[in-house]
């Protein structure tokens, strides 16, 4: 019985080898999570003037410059960062239908347009949003035009980036809860989809420019 | 003295059975965790902060292109001028194309589509290198991007 009891294998290096396994791992990997700003840039220019997309109307672009001592302008005017968020969500809902700002359409309305056009698998589009949103739900036609210079900071383009997408966000939340009672994030696919075809990221990336030097 | 005479009621040594299995739990906490550190930075990479970020899916769909001003020790040879990494070493604006279909051919072909590439631009680094690299990545048709950021704090 004495001899028995002898016959333990000694565990008490286990702990030595585990952690330097741990110390191994704890230097070659790392914890940090990578996340961004998802963008989607336009497919390069078309060289030939045929393939041109369709010019689109002036009051339907919202210009947003940033120059190279990191100002922002919008429409030509002087803006700060923080009301530019607000600004963005006035010009692509225009409540008040104002000349200045996006051209505006109700779900009837692109609905009719689709079936003058012959258009079935648009309407059909529309007829679906018009049943999930309601048919007083308006369109926006409205682009976000960003431009900068290439001695803007990428610090500053990067919070202007923020911004425009933070407004379209803030869209599709306040949609989302008053069609689905969830925010965006947490409806379903299908629902987002549906959402992503009122309001539609049309932030525009435009061909670089170099005004102010380096 | 009067310590040891006290044999039987001293209490037994403690046991470090377990520890190995406490070791264990956390050496598989960083091992879930984690991700293997791929490179080795030369240049200097903080990325701005933003609010509306999203998580990079399919890790091993993501290409990074890393911008930044190369850091100290390789300042002699590289100069003070933000530079582009590439893997592991420092190259031009025009090895991006190159670089794009090597990380393609990687790929299975079903997934090219889904490839995204990450930009990570330190904050002090100008657009013109971005809008460069912006361009030639619009030439490979790698239209997918992503601007790497932090977390920051929203404000209402």
């Amino acid at each position: 019985m004495a001899k028995r009891q002898l016959q333990e294998i000694n565990a008490g290096s286990m702990a030595d080898i585990a952690f330097l396994l741990l110390i191994f791992f704890l230097v070659t990997t790392t914890m940090d999570v990578d996340s961004g700003l998802a963008r989607k840039l336009p497919p390069p220019a078309p060289e030939t003037t045929e393939d041109q997309p369709p010019p689109i109307r002036e009051r339907n672009v919202l210009i947003v410059l940033i120059n190279k001592d990191d100002q922002l302008a919008v429409e030509g005017e002087l803006f700060s960062v923080e009301r530019l968020k607000d600004k963005t969500k006035l010009f692509v809902t225009n409540p008040r239908n104002d000349k200045n700002l996006s051209d505006n359409f109700t779900l009837a309305e692109k609905y009719q347009e689709a079936l003058d056009e012959g258009k079935e698998k648009e309407a059909e589009r529309f007829k679906l949003l018009m049943k999930t949103f309601g048919s007083a739900v308006r369109v926006s036609k409205g682009v976000v035009s960003l431009q900068n210079d290439r001695g803007t900071s990428y610090k500053m383009y990067i919070k202007v980036q923020n911004e425009l997408v933070a407004s379209f966000n803030e869209l599709r939340d306040e949609l989302s809860l008053s069609a689905f009672g969830k925010k965006y994030d947490d409806a379903s696919e299908v629902q987002q989809e549906l959402i992503r075809d009122i309001y539609p990221l049309s932030i525009s990336e435009a061909e670089p420019r170099n005004i102010g030097g380096k | 003295m009067k310590f040891r005479k006290k044999k039987d009621g001293s209490p037994p040594p403690i046991s470090t059975a377990s520890l190995p299995d406490i070791v264990f739990m956390l050496l598989f906490f960083f091992m879930v965790s984690t991700t293997m550190r791929e490179t080795d930075l030369k240049i200097k990479v903080k990325v701005p902060e933003a609010t509306e970020i999203k998580k990079l899916e399919k890790k091993s769909l993501v290409s990074y292109i890393n911008v930044g001003i190369p850091l100290e020790q390789f300042r002699e040879i590289y100069g003070t001028e933000p530079r582009i990494q590439l893997n592991d070493k420092l190259s031009n604006v025009s090895d991006i194309s190159s670089f794009i279909e090597a990380e393609r051919k990687q790929r299975d072909e079903n997934e090219v589509p889904m490839m995204t590439t990450s930009m990570k631009v330190d904050e002090d680094a100008k657009m013109g290198i971005v809008t460069d690299i912006k361009q030639e990545l619009r030439k490979v048709q790698a239209l997918k991007i992503n601007y790497s950021t932090r977390k920051g704090i929203k404000r209402e």
